[in-house]
């Protein structure tokens, strides 16, 4: 049976690239259309996207999905093999409780420590060091936050895996190190490792060189455009 | 048979979200009320990472979150099905429900707005929210899910019952029939529906607590700036 799924991204996106690592995770097959989210999105994807007019957009037989862990429970649901979820109620829930925590604060607050301004810095980043350490802790000692395989929180936790470390380098400011979190140090090195992740991470160079121009000059905030 | 409890706070929208889904599905379950001033030893052990309620226990394990615990109870308790089965039609509620999260804000900023040029801005973005709801989401539908109400219905049950109470708190209307008109009407059919009419929280004790509550948020907001 032939399948149409396209997926509407962004090179740089980590939310762009869950749905990406989930497809291939799954073995799916998907055509990708970069979109340029900063200058200029395309007409497709403001139809198909018209609320949030954002990167990631899967469409499936030409019905299109927004929102990233949105349409990785739908990819979940739809293609069977490797799951992502575990299949008891009560840890699928605790799943999608950490995937949650990851978006609704783990996240903004490591984004709001790498660029607050002199005088925010302080508190932002405390605030993201709580976030890493409630993250040490639901790892557990475990490999992945999926147990011994690649997870739904694990995909969404991708950025603290590779963004984190690069906007760190970018901007001289340390925030995951291996002293103060050993686990999830470790586990950057783990899902970075597999060999499908690797393949579905922007090149480290070039996301290097986008924020340091971000530092130099003037812009919006990338999460904004690419969500 | 596994024991089912839920923590919760009579005024919060986000407790009731769980209560209704538990007396929809027909799951018997004991409610304890947290007194948020003073949380209990129980509550702060069952969600450590945010404090807050509701949560539920089931079988003694914890589960926080009020769409975590309504995704939960849609799969532990099959019956009377809150959400659509076809995988797509799931995403799009799914969809709909992160849209209540994403546009929290702006509520939040109308909430707490107090007048002049800021308040009429915050006003017509809650009012472009709402205008994006009602006619992209519910459509010429009856309820968010059709016939009968879902998980989106419940979860913008704030919508139905607590909005009302803060339009007369901050002295303006935004869900009216002459702005949103099938929105209103969602509102009417949705208080109509006996599990919802029988499990809301007192008109007079919400407003009164209301007041309070956007006051101590203005003055703490004037403090930080």
């Amino acid at each position: 049976m032939s399948e149409e799924v396209k997926v509407f991204g962004a090179w740089g996106s980590p939310f762009s690239r869950r749905v990406e690592l989930a497809l291939r995770l799954k073995g799916v097959q998907y055509e990708y259309i970069e979109e340029d989210i900063f200058n200029n999105k395309s007409p497709l994807l403001l139809k198909y996207n018209p609320v949030h007019k954002k990167v990631p957009v899967l469409l499936h037989n030409g019905k299109p999905i927004a929102e990233s862990l949105v349409i990785l429970e739908y990819i979940e649901e739809t293609w069977k093999s490797n799951p992502i979820l575990p299949e008891d109620p009560y840890d699928k829930a605790m799943a999608r409780f950490w995937a949650k925590f990851l978006d609704d604060k783990c996240l903004p607050a490591l984004w709001k420590a790498g660029w607050s301004p002199e005088n925010e810095r302080e508190k932002a980043v405390e605030e993201a060091c709580e976030c890493l350490k409630t993250l040490e802790g639901a790892l557990n000692g475990k490999r992945f936050f999926g147990g011994a395989t690649v997870g739904l929180v694990d995909i969404a936790a991708n950025f603290i895996a590779h963004w984190l470390g690069i906007i760190q380098e970018a901007t001289g400011h340390e925030l995951l190190s291996a002293e103060k979190f050993p686990h999830l140090f470790k586990w950057t090195d783990e899902f970075v490792s597999c060999s499908i992740v690797k393949e579905s991470l922007p090149p480290r160079d070039k996301l290097l060189a986008f924020f340091k121009d971000r530092i130099a000059g003037a812009m919006d905030a990338p999460t904004e455009a690419s969500k | 048979m596994a024991d089912v409890k839920l923590h919760g706070f009579w005024a919060s929208p986000f407790s009731y979200r769980v209560i209704w889904a538990l007396k929809i599905k027909g799951v018997d379950y004991e409610y304890i009320e947290e007194d948020l001033s003073n949380k209990s030893e129980l509550l702060l052990k069952y969600n450590p990472v945010y404090k807050k309620i509701p949560v539920l226990v089931h079988g003694g394990k914890p589960i926080a979150e009020s769409l975590v615990i309504l995704e939960y109870i849609e799969e532990t308790w099959p019956g009377n099905p809150l959400l659509p089965s076809d995988p797509y039609e799931k995403a799009m509620a799914r969809f709909w429900i992160q849209f209540a999260v994403a546009k929290a804000s702006v509520y939040r900023a109308f909430f707490v707005s107090t007048g002049g040029e800021d308040q009429e801005k915050a006003r017509k973005d809650w009012l472009e929210v709402l205008k994006i709801l009602e006619d992209q989401a519910l459509g010429d539908k009856k309820f968010f899910g059709g016939d009968t109400i879902n998980l989106v219905d419940i979860s913008y049950g704030v919508l139905a019952y607590w909005f009302k109470n803060t339009e007369e708190v901050i002295g303006i209307k935004v869900l009216e029939p002459t702005t949103l008109p099938r929105l209103s009407q969602w509102v009417q059919n949705f208080m109509q529906v006996p599990v919802i009419k029988e499990n809301i929280p007192d008109s007079h004790k919400m407003l009164a607590y209301l007041r309070i509550v956007r006051e101590k948020i203005i003055v703490a907001e004037q403090h930080n700036k």
